[in-house]
């Protein structure tokens, strides 16, 4: 009986931190696997049809790379209660300030059109003409944030997070031999040694990891859902398990491509699903679905980034709680940047390819900047107090910062200049 | 009432409000240690020989 009576009363312990963490979570989850957006399910499907099981390791390595990155957005946002536009103004003055904001802008813009190119050819697929996926995903987009909750706006996000899991099914229907995964995934290696094309899939690897607006969009949404210094450790947790799937996802991504492509060059993530489903017709359907959905949590995350940046900066009431009438400046920009990338996608002979190499030029001008401002702020011991960078935090950040500036900044420059790294 | 009045209106709201802004954040409330000045400074740098490459890209393939 005492037995009985102590097993429950764990369980009743363990299902109200369980209840509990399902009212926390958010913020972290969603950024983390609105991460991966439709660029970079294409670096996923791009790197398993290149190189089969061959990198698995370093995604997984990327897993905590970015979890330590995002951390660092929760403990800001919570303490100071700003967003991370607002806190560069306020820290670094107006040069720094505008710089982040207009580089914010247009580096959002920009990787918007992405994410619509990803959601038209995805839906392309099924026939659905490029006009009525763009008019669909505005549409979808203008329920998903009218509501005025920002808890509503945050389960019905966390719903397209769940559908972002439907590549662990498709990786299934591909029958991957588990033995060669662990055999060639799970082991460091570089195929065919270091050379500078598996170069330039290990820093377009990275470049999908951390991406500028991710840190944006972290701090401003933590500090729209009121997120207090206690629940900082929750924050985190939330962060953890949004890395965890984040890299989980992807390894499934490169399951599915490396099982069924064994070396081939892959282009895109519509391409990979056109493929596929020649010869696994629902694993290529589920594809599909996967970069429609991974373009949709992309667009809604960065339309929202920029438009909180904005927001706190020019002083408009910016939160998903506000009403239309409450907040328009707030959601005119969040729809005018979105309507104005989706109609970019629908122009006959738009330069849809540049735009998409432009979006890695312009990211290696914001993401330094971006994450030196993060670790300088949290260094701040008269704002953070207790929640200050101790020195492992400095160290292990610090180490991580620079190995990411360093390698998105090569990862730039060879987009600029493709033959400089072969 | 011609075109140009609610124009103009927009544009110097716009123009004082970013005054307000530069005003507003006029000093940074971060305390500039060497630390910090070094970090701005080699960003500085950094952004400057990005944008130099972004230049010299621009230029060749507008020179082919």
């Amino acid at each position: 009986m005492n037995l009985f009576s102590r097993l429950y009363y764990k369980f009743r312990q363990y299902s109200k931190a369980v209840q509990l963490y399902l009212v926390i979570a958010g913020p972290g989850i969603v950024v983390m696997i609105a991460d991966n957006d439709a660029g970079g399910i294409t670096t996923y499907a791009a790197t398993g049809a290149k190189y089969e099981y061959n990198l698995l390791w370093f995604l997984i390595i990327l897993g905590p790379v970015a979890y330590f990155v995002q951390e660092m957005t929760v403990r800001l946002g919570a303490v100071t209660k700003r967003g991370h536009a607002e806190a560069i103004f306020d820290g670094f003055g107006p040069f720094w300030g505008w710089f982040s904001l207009i580089d914010l802008m247009i580096l959002d813009w920009l990787t918007l059109v992405t994410e619509f190119i990803g959601m038209t050819s995805a839906l392309a697929i099924f026939g659905v003409p490029g006009w009525i996926t763009v008019t669909g995903v505005c549409l979808l987009m203008a329920v998903v944030v009218f509501n005025g909750r920002y808890w509503t706006w945050e389960k019905i996000t966390l719903a397209f997070c769940a559908l972002n899991l439907i590549y662990i099914p498709g990786a299934f229907m591909v029958h991957p031999q588990v033995s060669d995964i662990v055999r060639h995934g799970l082991v460091p290696n570089f195929p065919g040694g270091f050379h500078g094309e598996l170069f330039f899939f290990l820093m377009a690897n990275i470049g999908t990891t951390i991406a500028p607006w991710m840190i944006f969009f972290q701090q401003s949404s933590v500090v729209d859902k009121g997120m207090k210094e206690k629940d900082i450790p929750w924050g985190r947790f939330d962060t953890f398990v949004g890395s965890i799937f984040t890299v989980l996802v992807a390894v499934f991504i490169i399951i599915v491509t490396g099982t069924v492509f064994h070396g081939q060059d892959v282009n895109d993530a519509g391409q990979a699903a056109k493929l596929l489903m020649e010869t696994h017709h629902y694993a290529g359907e589920f594809m599909a679905i996967g970069l429609f959905d991974a373009g949709l949590l992309g667009a809604i995350c960065i339309s929202l980034a920029s438009s909180w940046a904005f927001g706190e900066v020019f002083g408009w009431a910016h939160s998903l709680n506000d009403k239309i009438k409450e907040a328009p400046w707030f959601y005119a920009i969040y729809f005018l940047a979105l309507i104005s990338a989706g109609l970019v996608v629908l122009i006959p002979g738009a330069p849809l390819v540049l735009i998409t190499l432009f979006v890695q030029v312009v990211a290696v001008t914001l993401l330094p900047a971006a994450l030196v401002f993060l670790i300088l702020l949290l260094n701040d011991k008269e704002t953070m107090g207790d929640r200050v960078n101790t020195l492992s935090d400095n160290i292990i950040n610090g180490s991580i910062v620079a190995i990411i500036i360093a390698l998105s900044t090569l990862f730039g420059i060879s987009t600029l200049f493709p033959n400089m790294l072969k | 009432m011609s075109l140009r009045h609610p124009f103009s209106t927009v544009i110097t709201d716009a123009v004082n409000k970013v005054r307000a802004i530069n005003r507003r954040y006029a000093h940074p409330r971060l305390a500039m240690s060497k630390s910090t000045l070094v970090a701005l400074l080699c960003l500085r740098v950094y952004l400057l020989t990005l944008v130099g490459l972004l230049v010299y890209k621009f230029v060749t393939v507008v020179m082919q």
